[in-house]
C-alpha cells in the first residue's frame, strides 16, 4: 500500500508545491485530477523516487523511499514500481520482446519468456513480439507500454496522462487494460490525469 | 539482454555510421599493423643474414647494391673483380682478415641464385648439410632448404644453370656440363636456404663454355653476314667488314684466354678438370674472375677500420660495411613509413573523433530510453558502462578487421617478395607490438566515449520524461 505525508517540492525557480496526502491501499485504484501545471507529474515522480521531495514522505510497503540510497532506490523503483508514460519510450534497437527481457534484467527478476508471451497475449500484441517499438501504432505502443509496467508484478502502477494521445476508443480499452492487469497482480493503480473522460470511470478521487 | 549485447544492438541499429566508423578504425589499425610487420621482417630477415660479415668487397658502384647482392642476393652485382685485385684478401696469412669468402654471382637454376664460393660460407651462416655432403668438386652442388622445397630436388638430381637472376629458357647453358646435387642444407632461417651453392671454378668452368656457345653462335652470325655480303653493294659491304672485324678481334682475345689457361694448367682437359677437387682460390691464376669477397675481421681495431677507406680510395675495389648501407637504408625506407605511420594516427584520431561524436549525438536520440532504462531500474553507472562498451565494442571490432586486413595484405605481399625475391615473408606471424596496438585500439575507444559515457549517466529522468 502507498502512503504519501507533507509532500512538498520546490522548483528550481522557487515555485513551491505542497501536495495533499494520499492513501492508496493495495488492489486500490485512485484517479488524481489537475490541469496542467498543478504538478500532477511531479507528484508523480516524487512518488516514483525519480525526484527528490524537499520534506515529507513517501512509503510503499514499509518502506520509506526517500530513506534509500541511489542505487537501493534504482533496484527499488525496478521491482515494484511500474510506470505507464504518457507518450511511451521503448529501447529503440530492441524489438518488443527484447525490450520486455531487458526489463525483467534491469529489474533482476529472471527472465521469464512465458510470461512475456501470455502478457502480450491478453494485450492482443502476440504478433508484435518481434517487432521493433517504431513500427507499432499510438495504440499498440500504449498497450505495450502497460505490458512493460505490469511485467515484473509491482505493487504499484503510476500512469501518467495514460490516454491524453489516445481517442475514444482507445482511450476505453487501454483504461480497461490497466485496470484488469492492475487486478490481476494485486497492485494499486495510480493515475494522474486531466483527462474528463476517465472521471467516470474510478470511485477514489483526488483534485489537486 | 546483458549490457554487452544491448550494445551490439545499438551499434547494429545505425548501421551506416557504425560502419564508417569501423572503415576508418579498421584502416588505421591495418595500417600501422601492416607497417610492424613489414619493419619486423625485413629487419629480422637484413639482420639474420648480418651473418657477422664486416666487410664487403667487390667492384666499384653503389655500395648499397654490393651488398644486397653479395649478401642478400636480391639485386645486381657491381660487377667483377679479378682475382689479382683480390688475392691479397685471401692469404690465409693475413694478419686481420680471419675470414675472407669468394662470391660469384650470376648464374640461376629456376631463379635461385647459384653461387660459387667455398665452403666456409656454411660457417659464416651456421649452416650444417641436412642430408647428403659438403661439395667438394666441381659442378657438385648443396641446395638451401627452401630450394629444395620449393623445387622438389633431392641428393643425385642434375640440372644445368641458367645465365642471369631469373629463371629464362634461353638463358640456359645448355652446352655446359650438368650440376648434380650433393648435399641439402639444414634449414637455418637465412638466406642461405635460398642458394644453391657450389666451387668458384665450376662457374669460371661453365662460362668458358658459355663463351664458346656464344662464339658458336657468334661465328653463325658471321657466316650469315657473309651471304648477304653477296647480295649487297658495296657500302654495306664495307659495314660488314667493320663487324667482322669486331668479331675477330673478340675471337682473337678468347683464344689468348684459353691458351694461358692451357699453358698453366696442367690438365688440358675439361671434363677432368671438371670433376677435379679444385685448388684453392687463392692459388688461382689471375686474370680469374669473382664477384665479390665477403669479409670477416679476427678483430676491430684500428687498421680493420682504415681497411675500408684505404681500399676505396688507393684501388679499383670498393669495400663497404654491411651494417652500415642497412642502417643507411633503413633510413631510406624510415622517411617512407614515417610519412605512411603519421597517415594511420591522423586516420585512426578521425576514427576516434567519429566514435565520440557518434555516441554524443546519439545521446540527444536516445536520452529517453537511458531514461527510461533508469526508471526500469538501471544505476547511473549502468548507463556508463553501456556507452563505454559501445565505445569499445567498436574499437576491438575496428582493430580485428584492421588486424585481418593488415595479415592479408603480408599475405600478398609475402607471395609478391617471394615471386620477386625468393624471399620468405609469413603473414601468420603475430607479433608482441599487435598486442599494444590491442590495448591502444580500447583505450583509444575508452577515451572517445568516456565523455558521451558520463553524459548518458547523468541523464536527469524526471526532467528528461517531463519534456517528452
Amino acid at each position: 500500500m502507498l502512503r504519501t505525508q507533507g509532500l512538498n517540492f520546490v522548483y528550481p525557480l522557487g515555485e513551491q508545491l505542497t501536495f495533499p496526502d494520499l492513501n492508496c491501499k493495495d488492489g486500490e485504484h485512485c484517479l488524481i485530477l489537475g490541469q496542467s501545471g498543478s504538478g500532477k507529474t511531479t507528484l508523480l515522480h516524487l512518488i516514483a523516487g525519480l525526484r527528490t521531495a524537499q520534506s515529507g514522505s513517501v512509503v510503499l510497503n514499509d518502506t520509506n523511499i526517500s530513506e534509500l540510497s541511489a542505487g537501493q532506490l534504482d533496484r527499488f523503483r525496478g521491482r515494484n514500481i511500474g510506470i505507464v508514460f504518457q507518450q511511451s519510450h521503448f529501447v529503440r534497437s530492441l524489438t518488443l520482446e527484447e525490450n520486455l527481457v531487458l526489463a525483467q534484467r534491469l529489474a533482476r527478476v529472471p527472465v521469464n519468456y512465458g510470461r512475456i508471451a501470455s502478457i502480450l497475449a491478453q494485450l492482443n500484441l502476440e504478433h508484435k513480439l518481434r517487432a521493433k517499438p517504431e513500427a507499432l501504432s499510438i495504440g499498440e505502443q500504449q498497450r505495450a507500454a502497460i505490458a512493460r509496467a505490469i511485467l515484473n508484478q509491482p505493487t504499484l502502477i503510476l500512469a501518467d496522462e495514460p490516454t491524453s494521445a489516445l481517442d475514444d476508443a482507445n482511450t476505453e480499452q487501454v483504461i480497461q487494460l490497466l485496470q484488469e492487469q492492475a487486478a490481476s497482480v494485486n497492485a494499486s493503480l495510480l493515475i494522474v490525469t486531466h483527462d474528463n473522460r476517465l472521471k467516470t470511470r474510478f470511485e477514489q478521487q483526488i483534485q489537486l | 539482454m546483458n549490457t554487452f549485447q544491448l550494445s551490439w544492438k545499438n551499434l547494429r541499429y545505425k548501421p551506416l555510421s557504425t560502419l564508417l566508423i569501423l572503415v576508418l578504425f579498421s584502416l588505421g589499425v591495418g595500417l600501422i599493423s601492416l607497417l610492424l610487420l613489414v619493419e619486423n621482417q625485413l629487419r629480422e630477415n637484413f639482420e639474420k643474414n648480418l651473418a657477422g660479415v664486416n666487410l664487403v668487397v667487390g667492384a666499384k658502384g653503389s655500395p648499397l647494391q654490393l651488398i644486397l647482392s653479395s649478401m642478400y642476393h636480391i639485386d645486381a652485382p657491381t660487377g667483377n673483380i679479378t682475382l689479382k685485385e683480390a688475392r691479397p684478401f685471401l692469404n690465409p696469412k693475413h694478419p686481420f682478415i680471419d675470414q675472407a669468402i669468394p662470391i660469384s654471382l650470376g648464374d640461376n637454376h629456376k631463379g635461385y641464385r647459384l653461387v660459387g664460393t667455398s665452403q666456409e660460407i656454411l660457417k659464416l651462416y651456421n649452416a650444417k648439410v641436412g642430408s647428403g655432403k659438403v661439395w667438394e668438386r666441381n659442378f657438385e652442388v648443396n641446395i638451401g632448404a627452401n630450394v629444395a622445397k620449393e623445387l622438389n630436388m633431392n641428393i643425385g638430381d642434375e640440372f644445368k644453370s641458367s645465365h642471369g637472376f631469373v629463371d629464362e629458357v634461353d638463358m640456359k647453358h645448355d652446352h655446359a656440363q650438368a650440376f648434380k646435387v650433393v648435399g641439402i642444407l639444414a634449414p637455418t632461417g637465412s638466406v642461405i636456404d635460398q642458394l644453391l651453392l657450389t666451387t668458384t671454378q665450376s662457374f669460371w668452368l661453365v662460362h668458358e663454355h658459355g663463351e664458346e656457345e656464344h662464339h658458336e653462335e657468334g661465328e653463325e652470325d658471321h657466316e650469315h653476314g657473309a651471304e648477304h655480303e653477296h647480295d649487297h653493294d658495296d657500302n654495306e659491304y664495307s659495314d660488314h667488314k667493320q663487324d667482322d672485324h669486331a668479331h675477330t678481334d673478340e675471337h682473337h682475345d678468347h683464344e689468348d684466354g684459353d691458351h694461358e689457361h692451357h699453358d698453366q694448367s696442367d690438365d688440358h682437359d675439361h671434363e677432368a678438370a671438371s670433376n677435379a677437387i679444385p685448388k684453392p682460390i687463392f692459388e688461382e691464376n689471375d686474370s680469374a674472375e669473382i664477384t665479390s669477397l665477403l669479409i670477416k675481421f679476427k678483430a676491430l681495431n684500428f687498421q680493420t677500420l682504415n681497411m675500408q677507406r684505404n681500399i676505396n680510395e688507393n684501388t679499383d675495389l670498393q669495400a663497404a660495411t654491411p651494417a652500415i648501407e642497412i642502417a643507411r637504408l633503413y633510413t631510406l625506407m624510415g622517411a617512407g613509413e614515417q610519412v605512411l605511420r603519421i597517415m594511420a594516427i591522423v586516420i585512426i584520431f578521425v576514427a576516434g573523433l567519429s566514435i565520440f561524436i557518434s555516441l554524443y549525438s546519439s545521446l540527444k536520440e536516445r536520452k529517453y530510453e537511458l531514461a527510461l532504462m533508469r526508471v526500469m531500474g538501471a544505476a547511473q553507472r549502468k548507463l556508463f558502462f553501456l556507452v563505454i562498451t559501445e565505445g569499445m565494442l567498436l574499437a576491438l571490432i575496428g582493430f580485428v578487421i584492421g588486424t585481418l586486413l593488415s595479415h592479408l595484405g603480408m599475405q600478398l605481399l609475402a607471395s609478391f617478395m617471394k615471386d620477386a625475391y625468393r624471399y620468405s615473408f609469413t603473414a601468420f606471424q603475430f607479433l608482441p607490438q599487435e598486442w599494444f596496438l590491442l590495448m591502444g585500439a580500447l583505450l583509444f575507444g575508452f577515451i572517445a566515449a568516456v565523455i558521451p559515457a558520463i553524459q548518458a549517466s547523468r541523464t536527469d529522468i524526471s526532467e528528461t520524461l517531463t519534456q517528452g
